[in-house]
């Protein structure tokens, strides 16, 4: 079995699951965010039950510090739930933050673990060997009152890259060029697995944006066998135990695809799909403004490649330029502040933010107006997603981004330090 | 669940996501018909104000992709939309709609802006009123339907029923 069919199995109690078969599992953790869990908890209340504590986990994350009185209510809601149930895993503002970089520090996320989230890259714990996926609102209350979820389980696709990447290429870029190469639909209802020595070699943040992007590709799932890189970050971290789960030797794919990372260039997806992959240094596209932050790039590793371009030309952010700097999570900021980072994003004349989904999703904070452009470490660039339906997303890795705010035009890193 | 419809097509085109469904911009409700008001404001204005009750989406592949708002079905279910008609849906979008009720059907459909198809779904075949084409579709799984039609709250609670 694949490590997704292996999960699934343990789960529900059965020796082993096959590809399209229909299981009802146990879930290890249900999270919900303030935008999708107040009608989550509306739901809930139907059932006239209360909530399995020690599985539920919310966090306010895409409109807080709330944005209008509207968003105010619906995080209130939010602190009610978990008051009302005694809730203890609650993260409120100033306590937490994006809810994914939240659910893999505080521990949630390990191994082998099945967790589901109100929210569409729950498949970013894929990278610590999690099974975790989107689900709705709707399912979430469902799950957060029996404790468990139907599931289909996937086909499997794998993903091998081997090689070593370029200087100025990270997990982003790996993930944007297999997008650009299945397409949008390329792996959808399916679970990715990726393997190979160049994903061997990354950080768990680059991994962790690659298993966030899988559903870019309409996958289900995006699993990277853990290793010794988890093992280390979950030290002193994870709640409980947990086992880690490979692939069997005669594990089932439904297809095999094999990238050479050597041949992998610094990526930016233009609009309006990720799918939409050119190299950096092939399109000259003027900025407005260049976003920094989020579930896929929003870590203390992001905000390093960023502020090291920044550091190493020694120069600022292009006049016309707003550049906007967003850590994931509370715990980024603080060691973005330990390492000095935020002095050099401040001394450049970036704007520095407290965590928050905010402009990502176009919700507030770094909205565009009508014709604008953004290039952003965001995962979607979608019609309309950063603001004005005629504005435009041009998804890059942090050091394209920081690169692109110095120039004002989408640039690839290398052309600025090395041209 | 009705087995037999009849309704007017809205046609989309392929990789309709849910930001194009309902702006994140309004997700702070989960009220139906709040959400309605709102449904494709973006890539079609006109649909919010001109969308009637029992109408029909038609669309190309992937639809619903992207985020997991469960108050993209909602807004359709809100604004009259019966079934959503594609070759292809996103994941999380499959699910949310079955849970709550707004049948979706996967078949590669020709049909334009105002045309009227019939669907019967007990036997898994739509016609085109005005070309008269005809298509087949397999039918969903049992557990599916049986959500499809008590959906997931009802389903939940005979869990708990069950178990408590």
């Amino acid at each position: 079995m694949t490590i997704a069919e292996k999960i699934l199995a343990a789960h529900a109690g059965k020796k082993s699951v096959s590809p399209k078969e229909i299981v009802d599992a146990k879930i290890d953790y249900v999270m919900v965010n303030d935008v999708t869990g107040l009608p989550a908890f509306e739901v809930f209340e139907e059932f006239d039950t209360t909530p399995i504590l020690e599985k539920s986990v919310l966090i306010q994350d895409h409109y807080v510090p709330n944005k209008d009185v509207a968003s105010a209510e619906q995080a209130k809601s939010m602190r009610e739930f978990a008051k009302r149930y005694g809730i203890e895993n609650h993260f409120d503002v100033g306590r937490g933050g994006v809810c994914h970089q939240i659910m893999i520090e505080e521990g949630f996320a390990a191994p082998g673990r099945l967790i589901v989230g109100a929210d569409s890259h729950t498949c970013s714990y894929g990278a610590l060997g999690a099974l975790s996926t989107g689900i709705g609102s709707s399912e979430a209350a469902s799950a957060m009152a029996t404790g468990e979820l139907w599931f289909r389980v996937p086909e499997t696709q794998k993903f091998v890259v081997d090689g070593e990447l370029g200087k100025y290429v990270m997990g982003k870029d790996i993930i944007l060029h297999i997008i650009g190469d299945i397409g949008v639909s390329g792996s959808l209802y399916k679970s990715m697995e990726f393997y190979g020595s160049a994903i061997e070699s990354l950080h768990l943040s680059d991994r962790i944006t690659i298993s966030n992007m899988a559903i870019e590709a309409g996958a289900k799932c995006g699993i990277i066998p853990p290793d010794d890189a988890v093992f280390e970050y979950l030290k002193n971290r994870v709640i409980g135990e947990y086992s880690p789960v490979y692939a069997d030797a005669d594990a089932g794919y439904e297809d095999t695809f094999e990238y050479d990372a050597s041949e992998i260039a610094v990526l930016v997806a233009t609009p309006h799909l990720p799918e939409n992959v050119t190299p950096a240094s092939e399109i000259d596209v003027q900025i407005d403004q260049a976003y920094l932050g989020s579930c896929t790039n929003g870590r203390i590793e992001d905000l390093r490649a960023a502020a090291a371009v920044l550091k190493g030309t020694g120069k600022s952010v292009h006049p016309d330029v707003r550049m906007i700097v967003v850590p994931a999570s509370k715990s980024v900021f603080e060691q973005a502040m330990r390492e000095g980072l935020i002095g050099i994003f401040m001394d450049a004349d970036a704007y520095v933010a407290g965590p928050t989904c905010g402009a990502c999703l176009g919700g507030y904070m770094g909205v565009l107006a009508e014709g604008e452009r953004c290039v952003s470490s965001t995962n979607r660039n979608f019609i309309g997603r950063m603001g004005h339906p005629d504005s435009e997303v041009y998804l890059a890795n942090p050091a394209v981004v920081a690169a692109s705010a110095i120039t004002g035009r989408i640039t690839d890193p290398e052309d600025l330090l090395e041209g | 669940m009705e087995k037999y419809i009849k309704g007017r097509v809205w046609r989309f085109s392929e990789n309709v996501d849910t930001d194009q469904i309902i702006p994140a911009i309004y997700l702070v409700t989960g009220d139906r018909q709040e959400l309605a008001k709102h449904a494709f404001e973006n890539v079609r204005p006109d649909f919010a104000k001109e969308v009637s009750d029992g109408d029909i989406i038609v669309a190309g592949p992937n639809f619903g992709s992207g985020s997991s708002r469960e108050h993209a079905p909602r807004a359709l279910l809100g604004a009259g939309i019966k079934c959503v008609i594609a070759p292809s849906f996103a994941r999380i979008f499959y699910r949310n709609s079955i849970n709550i009720g707004l049948p979706l059907v996967e078949c590669d459909v020709d049909a334009a802006d105002g045309d009227v198809l019939a669907i019967d779904f007990e036997d898994g075949k739509i016609v085109n009123t005005n070309t008269s084409a005809g298509y087949t579709f397999p039918s969903l799984p049992d557990f599916l339907v049986d959500l499809l039609d008590v959906g997931l709250i009802e389903n939940t609670k005979r869990k708990l029923t069950r178990t408590g």
